[in-house]
């Protein structure tokens, strides 16, 4: 699994900070980066030390760009992206942009549309029917004949192209079946997503017309499968730190590949491997530097070896192992893109993978739902069916609700990818952090509902939960990315604000633009809307709903504002600080998106439309005290006890070794 | 005829999901269809998954496959195509008419499609999991005046002849039949092959035709009345007994013993 967590253009605007890196040093104990996750690819991470590391890399390929947020030295500043089409990034700003949210997307035309209704049929049918999770739990492998009649049923090639034998899916496409197989087996989804997800997404991303064409007919038919290496003993979060190597022969036909690999997922049934590998390169002034560059690996060449499979709490069927390269030569033909912008490469392959994971989760929250609702119809306790209780009845409700969010997360990500957005991945992030954690609530609660019942193995929930406690750490750790979605908004606030600083000093060329923000900074001091609005763009019936989003937003702008203000390029620093800025940015994402997704039903008159307005109404009220309460105690000064407070305790414990208090009793 | 020139036809028809709970329209004029999952009768899958074997031992050298009913017909259609059939019929009933269809009319069709494509082999379902009405392969073979060999738990071809083992009461009954002749698929048959996401694709190239009931001179006119569907009595609590002899007595006291 994978390393590294953010995307690439995260990276790119990553903070280098040789200070930091040391700290990473200290964290790198552990390294367990889990495996891989659901559909896509994982990442790595080391859950131990993802907690800041990651993020205080340099980045390997560009020179890095500070975050430095309001600083007038440009030159060491990559410029973003003039105008994002980001709905997570604009609120940063202040602004509301509506292009990626409204209406909400449907980008599959009548024949994608029906040619996907025909591939869910037998899909679900092949999960319903042939699939065994349980008992692919308990091999701790996928059962030999349902490997075979996945290769058969064509599910190791859904996004190949026709023409190099897979089906050509859509994104969109892609994520309505990995929601099939989220509903019944995440186990599968991994070994799925191992393969299609990142193994050789890299090929199909990157690959030259040749690569393709002899690695990906044979992929598409499960003939072979693929892995993706990144992560390594020493390296998790903190992908640039990897250590294998691959040397160029004298004669440039091939390369000395050396290194291992760890926690790969596939890594021990895999035949074709992306592997990243430091390889020296030129740099402009011409001096020798290290770069990673990717390649694809064959099994089959010398060398390549690969340990027994990892025990693990959950995903127990997909294959987890080390795979080793001692002394491998690959051809040059097999490097994958450029050498030395392997860096690249990873991230965007991690990148445009995690909207799957959300998908699969979507289909696992739909599945539970499905089961805790069976029980509560049907159980009789106080000569009552247990559903006419509200304590349950308050788990039903809000387990509809965080399906209801992340399902339309999935696809309004999905569609803005098949439309050709290219910021997405700021929501990406957010979907994969929304999906994990409430999948684990839904599961908890599913539980819960269930009572002992839902304990026993029989009722098939045990399985799920431990399959589920991977995805808030493979993929980047929840808390990495809530870190990254916080500084990439920052980092593009403090731009704005930067652009702000320049016109003043020249007021004259820039009037409009002092005009209107400074018109907004008044008012929003002042308690009054910016101006900003869903007016038009959410349907009229959702108005407190879309009252309740514009609110947050303008909340949000100006303690964003203020936190830059007050800490500058400091803000890196201030980790709980920006935990509570990503969950409200969280919320806020999620908001539009259940607001997007009810309008759609309601102008479309759909039958259920008045239950998804009450789904959106619902979760818009309860989010929008959890926003107004995060951000406000961020603007008091009890908050920064608080922090301090955590801080000493942690602190204390670490100098301890463990718990600080004495047992109760002395002894 | 050579046996690797048989020509063979399969009848598939579209129903409700046989997962999906059936509910009972308010009026008690049918069942809800209406945003109901549905899929092809496991009966007609068996038949299909018969002629493609027999296809692939190179018996049988084409296989058509027939649904009649609206629209959506012609998803059921392209199931059969990506099982193996090698081309459809979508015999068009508006929605309206198709309420009323019963195996009287569709025997009919079937019969005269039969003749139109010179089939040598008609291969259904022994019935569907809808209305239940086992008719269709009987009441064809009928109207064309073929042998028949219904609920069919084994198939082989014999030169000019078919050999069908039949599921009975008791046992199992085999029947030689001459070509053209119509077989009825029961559940032991075959088990049928899951229709692979690649054969879904490739059967988007496959051409469906459609024909309209009128051009093969088949008169829809109902000739049932439905009086009204009803759901199943729900089943009423039972009484629990203490001894064996207060269970003998109640027994005799409902007469049952």
């Amino acid at each position: 699994m994978p390393l590294s967590p953010l995307p690439a253009a995260a990276r790119q605007s990553q903070p280098r900070l040789a200070s930091l890196k040391t700290k990473q040093a200290k964290f790198a104990f552990t390294q367990p980066s889990v495996r891989r996750p659901g559909m896509r690819e994982a990442p790595s991470g080391d859950p131990g030390t993802s907690r800041c590391v990651p993020l205080l890399q340099p980045v390997p390929e560009k020179a890095s760009s500070k975050v430095d947020l309001t600083s007038q030295d440009e030159s060491e500043k990559k410029p973003l992206p003039a105008e994002t089409k980001s709905f997570a990034v604009g609120i940063f700003k202040g602004q509301i942009i509506t292009e990626q949210v409204f209406p909400y997307p449907s980008v599959l035309n009548e024949e994608q549309s029906q040619t996907l209704q025909e591939l869910v049929g037998p899909v679900s049918r092949f999960f319903e029917d042939v699939n065994n999770p349980a008992r692919n739990d308990e091999l701790e492998q996928v059962e030999e004949n349902t490997m075979q009649g996945l290769k058969e049923l064509g599910a190791f090639g859904l996004q190949i192209p026709i023409a190099l034998g897979g089906l050509g899916l859509t994104n969109t496409q892609y994520a309505r079946l990995v929601e099939i197989v989220g509903m019944h087996d995440l186990g599968v989804g991994i070994t799925l997503g191992a393969h299609q997800s990142i193994g050789f997404k890299g090929i199909l991303l990157y690959g030259s017309p040749k690569q393709k064409e002899k690695y990906l007919p044979k992929l598409a038919a499960g003939e072979t499968i693929a892995a993706f290496c990144l992560t390594e003993t020493t390296s998790g979060s903190d992908a640039a730190s990897i250590r294998s190597r691959a040397e160029l022969s004298p004669c440039g036909s091939y390369y000395t590949l050396n290194g291992s690999k760890l926690w790969i997922s596939n890594g021990g049934i895999a035949d074709v491997f992306t592997v990243f590998a430091k390889t020296p390169q030129k740099d402009e002034t011409g001096a020798m530097k290290d770069k990673i560059t990717a390649f694809i690996v064959e099994r089959s060449f010398k060398g390549v070896t690969s340990g027994p499979p990892e025990k693990k709490m959950g995903i127990k069927a997909s294959n987890t192992a080390e795979v080793y390269f001692d002394g491998v030569r690959v051809p040059a033909e097999n490097v994958l893109g450029t050498p030395g912008a392997g860096f690249k490469v990873a991230m965007n392959i991690l990148n445009n993978g995690r909207f799957g994971m959300a998908a699969a989760l979507a289909g696992t929250m739909r599945a539970l739902i499905g089961k805790a609702v069976d029980f509560a119809a049907n159980r009789t306790q106080f000569a009552e069916k247990i559903h006419k209780f509200g304590v349950i009845q308050e788990k039903l409700a809000r387990m509809a609700m965080l399906h209801y969010v992340t399902e339309s997360m999935a696809y309004m990500i999905s569609a803005n990818m098949d439309r050709g957005a290219s910021d997405f991945q700021i929501e990406a992030a957010i979907s994969k952090v929304f999906g994990s954690e409430a999948a684990w609530t839904v599961s908890d609660e599913c539980i819960q509902t269930m009572g002992g019942m839902g304990f026993m193995k029989e009722a098939g929930v045990e399985q799920v939960m431990r399959d589920l406690r991977i995805f808030r750490i493979f993929e980047g750790t929840n808390d990495i990315l809530r870190l990254f979605i916080a500084l990439y908004g920052f980092q593009n606030a403090g731009n704005q604000l930067r652009g702000l600083q320049q016109a003043i000093k020249n007021p004259f060329g820039n009037a409009g633009l002092l005009v209107s923000e400074a018109g907004k900074r008044v008012r929003r001091r002042a308690g009054l809307g910016t101006g900003i609005t869903l007016k038009g763009v959410a349907h009229p019936s959702l108005e407190s709903s879309s009252e309740q989003t514009v609110r947050a937003v303008d909340l949000f702008a100006g303690v964003i504002e203020e936190q830059l203000l007050k800490h500058g390029k400091k803000v890196i620093d201030e980790q709980f600080m920006l935990k509570r800025i990503a969950d409200s940015a969280i919320d806020i994402y999620a908001m539009v998106v259940v607001l997007s997704r009810a309008s759609r039903s309601l102008e479309q008159g759909q039958a259920t439309a008045e239950h998804e307005k009450v789904l959106c109404e619902t979760w818009c009220m309860e989010a929008y005290e959890r926003v107004a309460q995060n951000l406000t105690s961020l603007q008091s000064s009890s908050s920064q006890q608080l922090f301090k407070n955590l801080r000493v305790i942690s602190k204390a414990l670490v100098e301890n070794g463990g718990v600080v208090s004495p047992y109760a009793l002395g002894f | 005829m050579a046996a690797a020139g048989l020509r063979a036809m399969v009848g598939v028809k579209r129903v409700i999901d046989y997962a999906v709970k059936v509910r009972v329209k308010p009026d008690n004029s049918g069942v809800v269809t209406d945003g109901v999952k549905h899929s092809m009768n496991p009966f007609c899958e068996i038949a299909v998954e018969e002629a493609v074997r027999l296809k692939e031992k190179k018996l049988v050298s084409e296989v058509v496959a027939v649904s009649c009913g609206p629209q959506q017909c012609q998803e059921t259609i392209r199931t059969a195509l990506a099982m193996g059939a090698d081309r459809g019929l979508h015999v068009d009933i508006p929605a309206k008419d198709y309420e009323n269809l019963t195996p009287f009319q569709v025997s009919k069709i079937l019969a005269a499609l039969a003749k139109k494509e010179s089939v040598n082999l008609l291969l259904l379902g022994k019935q569907a999991i809808d209305d239940d009405c086992n008719q269709t392969g009987q009441m064809t073979a009928a109207f064309l005046d073929w042998p028949q060999g219904t609920f069919a738990s084994e198939v082989s071809v014999d030169g000019d002849w078919l050999k069908v083992e039949r599921e009975i009461d008791g046992g199992l009954e085999t029947v030689r039949l001459k070509l053209p002749a119509v077989v009825t698929a029961d559940l032991r048959l075959n088990e049928p092959r899951y229709a692979t996401l690649p054969n879904i694709m490739k059967a988007k190239k496959k051409k469906i035709e459609v024909v309209k009931p009128s051009d093969l001179g088949v008169d829809l006119t109902p000739r049932v009345k439905t009086l009204s569907v009803e759901d199943p009595p729900q089943r009423k609590a039972g009484v629990k007994v203490e001894t064996v002899e207060d269970l003998v007595a109640k027994l005799k006291e409902s007469g049952r013993i």
